[in-house]
């Protein structure tokens, strides 16, 4: 293997205890059925100075665990500058905060939850929300949006729609009963996906910025104290068995690994923590997600440099005869660990009684710098089961430096030849292409999903679902706090793209991001990502990841965006075969005066109707190609950073000084569709003539980056023609809003309802119908 | 005037219940659910969201709190009692208002601004007159109301359907709920007219944050009336 293992070699603390291991033979034979490698099984011996107890063992296997220790993405993740004028929280942290002006602050993060979905869809779904949002909560901030990236396989296959189906319902379940709004997201489907689904939550949330709280344990004698849910064997090894291994014949058998939600518990949760937080009662709070209690307690004492002392038999458990490691290990959902002074317990007792919501002190912060598991109901000379150094044990897993190859098969996709394509052509060919196109699952309305989310509650919804991206206000309704400020949301990452080119993809994920942004008025801020790939360790795979980091590093770079929190999902593979290399990203932006942003309905019969940007024959990996000839070849489209700097600019001018009333972003499907989606949103038909030099496909369809299809008032026009001339960004005059018809010259003629019912109908049919 | 927000464990919708009242210029405080005076407040709100998780049924475990002792004991003396979604689910576990509300016909939550219809009902919490089309974002699984026969026949004749569901034109045809309620219904009162329960939540729309302020009547109205002293 040419992975080389990078150690540090930091002085260890002395153990507390005289504990023995484990006989050596049986204790590396176990760490492999655990899924560690030889080598990492002789660091563990190292560390401790013996062999590993059963107890440390299964800790170690979990914390070294890729999921937990991101042992092959370290070094890649390395390349992302987190450094902003926004940010007060860069990554490390449960979560990202950056600054949104007034002395308010935004947490958020994506993760994925793909692994869980993929085996059990509704209850993988719920609990990734749960999961982000308690990483929300935990940084001292109230919830305050959700979104959802999704990718499946095509919806002509049951299980496919059993897994769409089942995931939309999780993700509702979950998030309309903790009352946050699912305010966006995306989803693609195509066959890449089939054996591997990615479910990827955003979790935003809302904070001032003195009440940034982090996950650091101190205070020697200081309680730990475990609130939420009783701990069972749910869960056991999911982030092992499920999150770091690809999926074979057994993946069936691992769905007791998959947790289940009970949002309730998670809804009191909130206010119970929110409250104590803000009564200053908890020295620090940490979440329990991925390796449970081990995780969240070994990070705690690693990040204050503490060391942390758990009887197991405090834990309140909700089966019989748990073992010591069952209970360190559990993943069962809706627990927070806090650390709490001893004067300060009455006080989150009371509270917590208050809200029916269970607590227990298990243990102790201590000055020994070893994370210590004891088991009380053992006799008094063996209660000891684990004794480690906290620190290696949280931050000292093996990373890796992994080798890397050029996929062959880029070569191939990069000289397809459109060509040998025989092309729609003629108004009749082309306006069946352009029904077929408004009918792809990809393209069609989301009305579907997020009708099933609740996207209004705590009523701060300014820019509602299906818009460029989702504007929700800053305020407390429940302090009365409110302000004219707000935030826009967005998630992007065509996975296509990526696969035909993981630099250029990527960078098409961010600067499609600034420019949804941009379109409902909104300065880019920050970036969390989701990465979302094969096998790390075989390098073809791991090229393209390296890749994808680079371009979404040099983009991020290039418009000074931090990328402030994220989450790596590897092993998205199934008999070998690996998803599209699918860097998601969340990105938030600032908008400082909701009076002055942009949705991309068209509003008013004659206005005029403007394309910023220019379409060049880009149709490789369009979702032309894709859907009506099953291609995933050719190049993506190009990604010019500069030109993309310019147009978001103009276009923040725009809809500063009130010049335009509509901006959508062209993506999938062209321009045909963009201008398609703003009549629909409208209610309001256009006439436009795209007098390009392109053929009738690629002048409908290509998707070409760094364009946006704007109107307005006639009387208007002069001026942002001499603002594009001045700033260099390509604009032409194409078209009128009114009517209630779709005309596009020589091209397009079809009739507004007509095709509103098919692009409003055609999810829930794909769902349904079969 | 000053309206109480009972909030139960899994409520969700009393911030935004509190921040309308205010934002009306009225009072407005939270209500915990093991609370027993509400003699303070001039009109109770029980708010949407998932009281007890909705757990065993919407509503179920919530009436059993001993804040709802209390809103029966208000609204048999007369006092407004406004449901709104959860609230409205609770107020029938209650027997505060007749029928039932179950599973949408579609099996789905429904998230979605819905056209609305003001029927000319005793209902005292809005003075618009009827026939008055509103658009009210409705957010729930189990909106779909049910009573038996003689109970609709009741609610007919009594004028105790307050809101029905119509399309954008004002009629109500046979589907125009979207969520499969009998006889289109959204919101129903009590014979006397204080208590209201209804799926729709107005609360959403009264600062404009989208837009839209339909929902303003429902608590001008009321206080009109109360300050009217005609109830």
């Amino acid at each position: 293997m040419s992975e080389k293992i990078i150690e540090s070699m930091e002085a260890i603390p002395d153990p507390v205890s005289n504990l023995e291991g484990m006989d050596a033979e049986l204790g590396l034979q176990t760490a492999i059925e655990l899924g560690l490698t030889q080598g990492e099984y002789e660091h563990v011996c190292k560390i401790q100075g013996r062999t590993p107890t059963i107890t440390e063992l299964y800790i170690y296997s979990l914390m070294w665990s890729e999921h937990c220790s991101y042992k092959h993405s370290k070094l890649q993740l390395k390349k992302f500058s987190s450094e902003g004028e926004y940010v007060l929280q860069g990554p490390g942290e449960n979560a990202g905060v950056i600054s949104v002006g007034d002395g308010w602050a935004v947490a958020f993060k994506m993760e994925s939850h793909n692994h869980p979905s993929a085996i059990e869809p509704f209850q993988g779904a719920a609990t990734g929300v749960g999961g982000i949002i308690r990483d929300i909560f935990t940084m001292g901030a109230r919830p305050i949006a959700s979104m959802d990236s999704l990718r499946f396989g095509t919806l002509d296959k049951p299980r496919q729609r059993y897994l769409f189906d089942g995931a939309v319902g999780g993700v509702s379940s979950y998030g309309n009963c903790l009352g946050i709004p699912t305010v966006g997201g995306d989803v693609f489907f195509d066959e890449a996906y089939e054996g591997n689904c990615l479910i990827d939550v955003v979790g935003v949330g809302l904070l001032r910025e003195e009440e940034l709280t982090r996950a650091v344990g101190s205070g020697p004698g200081n309680h730990v104290v475990l609130i939420g849910s009783s701990t069972g064997r749910d869960g056991i090894g999911g982030a092992s068995t499920l999150a770091s291994q690809e999926f074979d014949e057994a993946a069936e058998n691992k769905r007791p690994a998959v947790q289940v939600g009970d949002p309730l518990e998670e809804k009191l949760l909130i206010e119970v923590c929110l409250e104590l937080l803000k009564a200053g009662k908890f020295v620090a709070l940490g979440d329990l997600g991925a390796a449970g209690l081990t995780s969240s307690a070994s990070e705690m004492a690693s990040r204050g440099g503490v060391g942390i002392d758990i009887d197991v038999r405090k834990v309140i458990q909700r089966e019989e005869n748990m073992q010591p490691f069952e209970i360190m290990v559990s993943e069962s959902q809706e627990r927070m660990l806090a650390v709490v002074t001893p004067e300060n317990l009455p006080d989150v007792a009371e509270c917590c009684d208050r809200w029916g919501v269970a607590y227990a002190p298990i243990g102790k912060i201590t000055d020994t710098g070893r994370f210590v598991v004891r088991d009380t109901d053992l006799p008094a000379d063996r209660q000891i089961v684990a004794d480690m150094p906290a620190e290696k044990l949280a931050q000292d897993a093996p990373v890796y430096d992994p080798a890397m190859e050029r996929p062959a098969y880029l070569d191939e996709v990069a000289a397809f030849d459109i060509s040998s394509l025989d092309l729609p052509e003629g108004e009749e060919e082309l306006q069946q292409a352009y029904m077929d196109m408004i009918a792809s699952a990809n393209i069609c309305s989301r009305k579907w999903i997020w009708q099933q989310y609740d996207h209004q509650v705590q009523g701060n919804t300014v820019v509602l679902p299906g818009a460029d991206a989702a504007v929700v206000r800053i305020g407390d309704t429940g302090r009365g706090e409110m302000t004219n400020r707000g935030i826009a949301l967005t998630t992007d990452c065509n996975g296509l793209y990526c696969y035909l080119d993981p630099y250029v993809g990527a960078q098409g994920a961010i600067v499609e991001a600034t420019r949804n942004l941009a379109c409902v008025g909104a300065k880019p801020a920050a970036v969390t990502d989701c990465l979302n790939f094969g096998n790390p360790e075989k390098p073809e795979v791991f090229w393209t990841f390296s890749s994808a980091i680079d371009g979404l590093s040099d983009a991020c770079k290039r418009f000074r965006i931090p990328v402030i929190s994220g989450n790596v999902s590897f092993y998205n593979e199934s008999f070998g075969n690996a998803i599209f290399p699918t860097p998601n990203i969340g990105m938030v932006g600032v908008i400082d005066d909701l009076d002055k942003i942009m949705t991309p309905s068209f509003k008013d019969e004659g206005d005029v109707i403007i394309l910023l940007g220019e379409t060049l024959d880009e149709l490789g990996g369009s979702e032309f190609l894709r859907s009506r000839y099953g291609l995933a070849t050719g190049k993506p489209p190009a990604v010019d950073l500069e030109l993309e700097a310019d147009l978001d600019a103009m276009l923040l001018e725009l809809i500063a000084i009130k010049a335009i009333k509509s901006a959508h972003d062209c993506s999938e499907g062209g321009i045909a569709v963009a201008l398609t989606e703003s009549a629909l949103a409208g209610n309001i038909g256009f006439s436009v003539d795209l007098d390009d030099d392109l053929g009738g496909c690629a002048s409908l369809f290509s998707e070409t980056q760094s364009r946006v299809v704007i109107s307005a008032a006639e009387e208007r026009v002069d001026s942002i023609v001499d603002m594009a001339q001045a700033k260099g960004v390509p604009l032409s005059v194409i078209g009128t809003v009114g009517g209630s018809r779709i005309e596009i010259a020589g091209k397009v003629s079809a009739d507004l309802a007509e095709v509103k019912a098919i692009y409003d109908g055609t999810l829930e049919k794909l769902v349904t119908a079969h | 005037m000053h309206f109480g927000v009972v909030s139960f464990p899994g409520s969700n919708c009393e911030q935004d219940a509190v921040h309308a009242i205010r934002y009306l210029g009225y009072d407005a405080s939270f209500v915990w659910h093991q609370e027993r005076d509400l003699s303070k407040y001039d009109a109770i709100l029980l708010p949407g969201g998932f009281s007890y998780g909705d757990y065993l049924r919407c509503g179920a475990v919530a009436r059993f709190s001993p804040v709802m002792e209390e809103v029966v004991r208000e609204a048999d003396a007369g006092k407004p009692i406004i449901g709104i979604c959860n609230g409205f689910q609770i107020l029938t576990e209650a027997h505060l208002l007749p029928g039932a509300l179950i599973r949408n016909v579609g099996l789905k939550f429904l998230c979605k601004t819905v056209a609305l219809r003001l029927e000319d009902s005793v209902c005292k919490w809005t003075d618009a007159p009827a026939g008055t089309i509103y658009h009210l974002p409705i957010a729930h699984n189990e909106g779909n109301y049910i009573c038996d026969p003689d109970t609709l026949k009741a609610l007919q004749d009594n004028g105790q359907i307050v809101l029905r569901y119509c399309e954008e034109s004002g009629e109500v045809l046979p589907n125009s709920a979207p969520n499969g309620a009998l006889d289109n219904i959204a919101g129903i009162c009590n014979e006397r007219g204080n208590v209201l329960g209804m799926m729709p939540h107005p609360e959403r729309v009264c600062d404009g944050v989208a837009g839209n302020r339909d929902g303003v009547d429902f608590f001008n109205g009321i206080v009109r009336m109360l300050e009217g002293a005609v109830l």
